[in-house]
């Protein structure tokens, strides 16, 4: 097939590259240096770029990290570089209202303000100071300090001009399947799992999707790779649709449509995600990756245990089902350091989650060390259900960052079950997460941090869920408890 | 006036900015044929090389050589104060990431490759992490540095109130977007244009000429403009400038280097952590008495800036306050991780951290507002009115400044409601904090305060200015421009910067200082009035009127006489025609400083530039995190060259100064590994932080007389008014206590280190540690 990128508007025959060179090496390879490299892990977004995807309501223009997108994943896709914007000399939108805001000091870190202001300036949801702040908590400016940055987003966002780019949202979007072989490596993009078992011979497979997190083991860790095989196009990946007492949320399923839609669905799980990476991240990262990648700091993994969360786990044997909580019978998804229950030739096809019994109070925190785009020290997710008389009939703790997993706190639940939400109750449960927990030391924050924290954060929780404390969301929030009371 | 002189406006660059046509050294692959050049970098962080074996890495696919020290045909040390950095390690490491060797080959993937394939051994040694670890093993690059005045030991005996204990504030990256670039082309006859990210072309030049063995007239340095700078690119862009030129020495080939964001951070220097033990008298009304003070700074291992970066620091311990008897003395420390260099503020903001946190722990003790301690002990007149080290504060904004800044912050009644709002709240508490800016404008090594141009008017009017100040984002094309418009009377749309270049304006100092417009804006009006005064007579006689050549001015791209004028480009176009010259160059050195280090005494600033900031903000008591609601910045740039670029400035350097004492949290293992080394783990403030609530006034009518257009420096003053925001985080902490404690938090006041100084408000315990 043709292994093309229409970059522009022009098409752009790919030339012989290794299918993990990253789309910001070739974009700067073939002359288009205007896109930056600030540290290539995604988390300073002076490389975004606009990416012409599908979107839950049709397609739509997502601002992306071409530092950690494989150049084949661009195969038969629209993409819009800084370069491709104005027209002519007038200026779009997103770059003038940098112009004229004075968003430009050393001016390196703009062509990726400008794309992350791009994407907001078609985008018709920013219908709050937060969504439009969290538009460009993934661009990192050393100069600026924001304000006048952030002027500019607030000018132009949601303002939807008519244009070509506005064109494009109107078209059909056909996204090809790939299968791309260079050297030693090779990169499978297929539409049908059909293909995907076919593609699956006997070189270690890795799966990958928003490539988020491998695309660090290719820019960081220089790691190829025999077989990669791309999820995004297999049905049923990207959809959440409604089954009996709960939804189905595809495992590829891009975090910030899940934003989207738990805004109407799942406080809790809406919650986290506001604290979730970057818009860019966000526009790539998928629900199953954060959960696969078994990360014992991942934010999705504590919300699915609380949640009460189902892994639909798929083969070509069929689907299987497997809770992320431990059972009686069954470990937990999380089996230990980064690893799962997935075995070999195992996809997680998708999350099923059961809608809340109307009494349960559930919700999420997380706390970093920067408010944004920042991984976490402690995040946890919490889901308590009290009966008529006051006792404690439902408990789900769930904690990330403390332990090689994520994890329950199950002894403190246990401490709790059945029994009266009482002070001394609490106190003991609180004293239990020593036992439930042994936080280490990190760059991140330090046992006695961790350990503080995640006392604190129940606490916390147990007064909000009691309704002694009024909880607001803010139209800046924290991740964390009440931290705005205005 | 047709140009843009005092009046707001965009970035010269920003159309640039906006379209990605902004081009940088980072940017630049070069001619054809560009080889890419990878530092094999020391994995240990202090031994002897005892193996080193250099032919496996020439093995590797697209290799081209690979060259150690015994490769460098001039000079291997190289040095910004002392000659005594090698550019490749000969025999022995000092810190982790050292280059030991240069890796040149096709591709940077190559050089990775090459890079890897080297071999070599070591006899460790036990490496030297921290400043107090090097104060045990007596480990110090320098001989302390003392300034004094006054009898200590009777303020001491006199005092009602005695602060002492240890201070330490935190290094931090620059993370500048553009990280190290250079690229090297082999010119005719032995000659070498190099284009560097650097804030200093003149040392480049230097350096590359002595490593090569070459004269310096056969390197031009060409600096397009830096993708940020901040001081990080003053000193130390200059050894990855020689591994290019080195490389293109031996190929015979251009040759690139460029650093990822991981090696930057890892490899280069960062803003010098201080500790500093200090004692401090007061009296019974709260004056200070006396302060006795020894800073040690964590210089790295070398010397690098560090000697200035301490004497900048001693020069800020008075910060805006008249200390009568005063010892400071400081000493750099020698230590095994990257040198440590200039950052935004070169030492002040350290210096003055010492004595905001001695005042902030005596109003704990004495149960006063923080802000009125500061207010009653600023400077004042006569006596009261002198530095440390002798030089008299002339044209003290402060007391113009600060009630100014307190009303348009509403401060007292603000000050009021956060009482109250922390008396009626449980997990979360406010408070509010205040921080007043002196800072010396002079590069404080005097001869540095030089600055050359060149000015080519062409016949059709139009205007080529060169200056030898960078351009790293902070708006000195833009000045320069206005200024140069101005002088001459030509529109903005006349005048071309050109890039800044070493055989255009030579023997330049780093731009650096915040001196970059007062400087070469002075050097840019001169050689602008130079031909300005060749061009009068000229426009006299074509206007009919040579007796009155004195009266010609410029302005609006025309002579003008009384009411009669003449285009610009006729004049030029008449003196061409009358064989005068349309060029010229410029000069300037900043008159009257100087300072004399072996008594402590002398006149090291032409000038100080003065602000204030107020700073609220709302700790989550469950966690330590917060956010900083408001800010109000009331800043003295004197008359401003450009307003807006001015208000960017002030903004820009503030957050920066809130990163350093907030979220930027730099940690090394104790074997002398940087962990912190990308914005994964490094985390500078997002566009989140920025405070809520931002506003930035400039004073007004404070115009000053001693530098162009009555202007004032303002690149780094600014970044210390984000002290305030300490001072706000303590009100706050305070907070959840009942007073009985001095609230101790440690910088940087990460969440972590907010919830260790809440816990010990509530419960007394100190040392709520795990890791530090």
């Amino acid at each position: 097939m043709d292994h093309s990128i229409i970059l522009n508007g022009n098409q752009v025959k790919v030339g012989d590259v290794s299918p993990t060179m990253t789309l910001l090496e070739w974009l700067r390879q073939t002359g288009f240096t205007g896109t930056k490299e600030g540290c290539a892990e995604g988390d300073c977004g002076a490389c975004t770029v606009g990416l012409l995807d599908e979107g839950p309501d049709g397609p739509t223009w997502r601002a992306v990290c071409s530092c950690i997108l494989l150049v084949p994943q661009a195969f038969g896709r629209q993409l819009v570089t800084v370069e491709g914007l104005a027209t002519g000399e007038t200026l779009h939108p997103a770059q003038q209202a940098m112009v004229d805001k004075l968003g430009s000091q050393c001016g390196y870190c703009t062509p990726g303000f400008v794309m992350s202001l791009f994407e907001a300036t078609y985008r018709s949801d920013l219908d709050s100071d937060w969504k439009k702040d969290d538009q460009i908590c993934g661009n990192l400016c050393r100069c600026t300090g924001y304000r006048p940055i952030r002027e500019a987003l607030y000018q132009i966002a949601g303002s939807q001009p008519v244009d070509r780019f506005s064109d494009c949202l109107n078209t059909e979007l056909a996204i090809p399947p790939v299968d791309y072989r260079r050297g030693e490596q090779r990169y499978v993009r297929p539409e049908k799992w059909r293909d995907l078992w076919d593609a699956m011979g006997d070189d270690p497979v890795r799966f990958v999707s928003g490539a988020t997190d491998l695309g660090l083991d290719v820019t960081q860790r220089f790691k190829t790779f025999p077989l990669l095989v791309d999820l995004g196009l297999l049905p049923g990946m990207r959809e959440i649709n409604p089954i009996d007492g709960g939804w189905r949320i595809g495992a590829g399923v891009l975090l910030s449509d899940l934003e989207a839609w738990s805004e109407l669905h799942s406080e809790s799980l809406g919650k986290m995600l506001r604290f979730f990476a970057s818009r860019q991240i966000k526009n790539r990262a998928t629900v199953g990756g954060n959960l696969c990648n078994a990360s014992p700091i991942g934010d999705l993994p504590p919300v699915m245990l609380a949640l009460n969360a189902v892994a639909v786990i798929r083969s070509e044997a069929g689907e299987r089902r497997h809770a992320f909580s431990p059972t009686d019978s069954a470990p937990g998804f999380w089996t230990a350091y980064r690893r799962t229950v997935l075995r070999d030739g195992e996809v997680l096809a998708a999350v099923e989650i059961p809608d809340l019994h109307p009494k349960t109070y559930a919700t999420t925190y997380k706390v970093s060390k920067r408010r944004e785009l920042d991984i976490s020290a402690v995040s946890s997710a919490f889901a308590l259900r009290l009966d008529e008389s006051g006792t404690v009939a439902d408990i789900r703790l769930a904690f990330g960052g403390m332990a090689a997993t994520p994890a329950r706190a199950l002894r403190t639940e246990s401490i709790l079950r059945h029994q009266t939400l009482s002070q001394s109750t609490i106190e003991r449960a609180i004293e239990a997460l020593g036992d439930d927990f042994s936080p280490i030391d990190d760059h991140r924050g330090t046992a006695w941090y961790r350990a503080t924290v995640a006392a604190n954060l129940l606490r916390g929780f147990f007064e909000e869920a009691q309704g002694q404390v009024s909880v607001t969301l803010p139209d800046r929030p924290t991740g964390t408890i009440f931290a705005e009371t205005n | 006036m047709s140009g843009g002189l005092h009046k707001p406006g965009p970035h010269e660059s920003a159309h640039l900015h906006v379209t990605g046509s902004a081009k940088y050294v980072a940017d630049d692959p070069g001619p054809h044929g560009t080889l890419f050049v990878l530092p094999v970098p020391s994995p240990i962080a202090r031994g002897r090389i005892t193996h080193m074996e250099l032919g496996a890495a020439l093995k590797v696919d697209g290799v081209h050589s690979v060259l150690s020290v015994d490769d460098i045909p001039g000079d291997n040390i190289w040095g910004p104060i002392l000659h005594n950095e090698p550019l490749l390690a000969d025999g022995f490491v000092h810190y982790m990431g050292q280059a030991i060797a240069i890796v040149i080959a096709e591709t940077e993937q190559s050089a990775r490759r090459g890079v890897a394939a080297v071999e070599l051994q070591f006899e460790e040694a036990s490496p030297i992490i921290g400043i107090e670890n090097a104060i045990a093993a007596n480990a110090y690059h320098t001989e302390p540095h003392v300034i004094e005045r006054g009898d200590l030991d009777a303020a001491f005996d006199s005092a009602a109130l005695i602060i002492e204990g240890i201070v330490e504030t935190p290094a931090q990256d620059h993370f500048y977007l553009e990280t190290q670039a250079a690229l090297a082309i082999p010119e005719e006859n032995g000659a070498y244009t190099i284009r560097s990210s650097t804030q200093h072309p003149t040392e480049i030049q230097k350096v590359v000429a002595a490593a090569l063995g070459i004269g310096a007239h056969h390197v031009v340095c060409e600096v397009p403009r830096l993708g940020g700078g901040f001081g990080g690119k003053e000193s130390q862009a200059s050894p990855y400038a020689a591994y290019a030129a080195l490389a293109a020495a031996h190929t015979g080939r251009p040759c690139r280097s460029w650093l990822h964001r991981g090696q930057d951070m890892a490899w280069t220097g960062k803003r010098h952590p201080f500790r500093t033990e200090y004692k401090a008298a007061f009296d019974g009304d709260g004056m200070i008495l006396g302060v006795l003070a020894r800073l040690f700074s964590d210089g790295g291992w070398s010397l690098d800036l560090s000697g200035p970066v301490l004497d900048r620091a001693l020069f800020h311990v008075d910060s805006s306050y008249f200390i009568p008897a005063i010892r400071v003395e400081g000493r750099v420390c020698a230590t095994n991780v990257p040198s440590n260099t200039a950052f935004r503020g070169f030492g002040g903001p350290q210096g003055m951290f010492v004595i905001e946190e001695i005042l902030n722990r005596a109003a704990d003790a004495m149960g006063v507002d923080s802000t009125a301690l500061r207010c009653s002990n600023f400077y004042g007149p006569a006596p009261r009115d002198t530095a440390p080290y002798g030089q008299v504060i002339e044209a003290n904004r402060l007391p113009q400044l600060v009630p100014q800044l307190m009303k348009d912050a509403n401060y007292d009644e603000r000050k009021r409601a956060i009482e109250q709002f922390n008396r009626s709240e449980q997990h979360v508490k406010r408070g509010i904090g205040f921080q007043p800016v002196k800072f010396g404008i002079s590069f404080t090594a005097s001869l540095l305060n030089q600055a050359g141009a060149l000015v080519h008017v062409y016949t059709d009017g139009t205007v080529q200015i060169n200056h030898g100040g960078t351009e790293m984002g902070q708006g000195l094309h833009t000045k320069m421009i206005a200024v140069a418009a101005d002088t001459l009377g030509v529109e903005l749309g006349a005048v071309r910067l050109m890039t800044t270049a070493t055989d255009k304006v030579p023997n330049t100092s780093a731009t650096a200082a915040s001196s970059g417009s007062d400087l070469n804006g002075a050097a840019v009006q001169s050689a602008c009035l130079t031909i300005v005064e060749r061009l009068r007579p000229i426009a006299a006689q074509l206007m009919g009127n040579d007796t009155d050549s004195d009266a010609v001015t410029f302005h609006d791209g025309h002579a003008w006489l009384g009411d009669q004028s003449i285009p610009f480009s006729t004049v030029a176009t008449t003196a061409w025609a009358k064989q005068i010259s349309l060029s010229s160059t410029g000069y300037y050195a900043t008159p009257g400083i100087g300072y004399d280090p072996s008594i402590g005494r002398g006149r090291p600033f032409f000038y100080y530039a003065f602000g204030g900031a107020i700073s609220e903000v709302e700790i989550n008591g469950l966690t330590g995190e917060y956010r900083v609601r408001r800010v109000d910045i009331l800043h003295d740039v004197g008359n401003p060259l450009a307003p807006s670029i001015d208000v960017g400035q002030v903004e820009g350097g503030f957050v920066q100064g809130m990163g350093w004492l907030t979220c930027e949290d730099v940690l090394y293992s104790p074997d002398g590994r940087l962990l912190t080394h990308g914005p994964s783990t490094y985390k500078i403030p997002a566009a989140g932080d920025t405070p809520l609530d931002l506003n930035v006034s400039l004073l007004r009518d404070a115009d000053n007389p001693l530098v162009i257009g009555g202007s004032k420096a303002v690149g780094e003053p600014p970044f210390m008014l984000a002290i305030s925001v300490v001072s706000a985080l303590r009100d706050a902490i305070r907070g959840f206590g009942d007073g009985e404690w001095i609230v101790e938090l440690d910088m940087p006041a990460t969440p972590e280190s907010v919830l260790r100084a809440v816990e010990h408000q509530r419960t007394g315990v100190t040392g709520l540690k795990g890791r530090r």
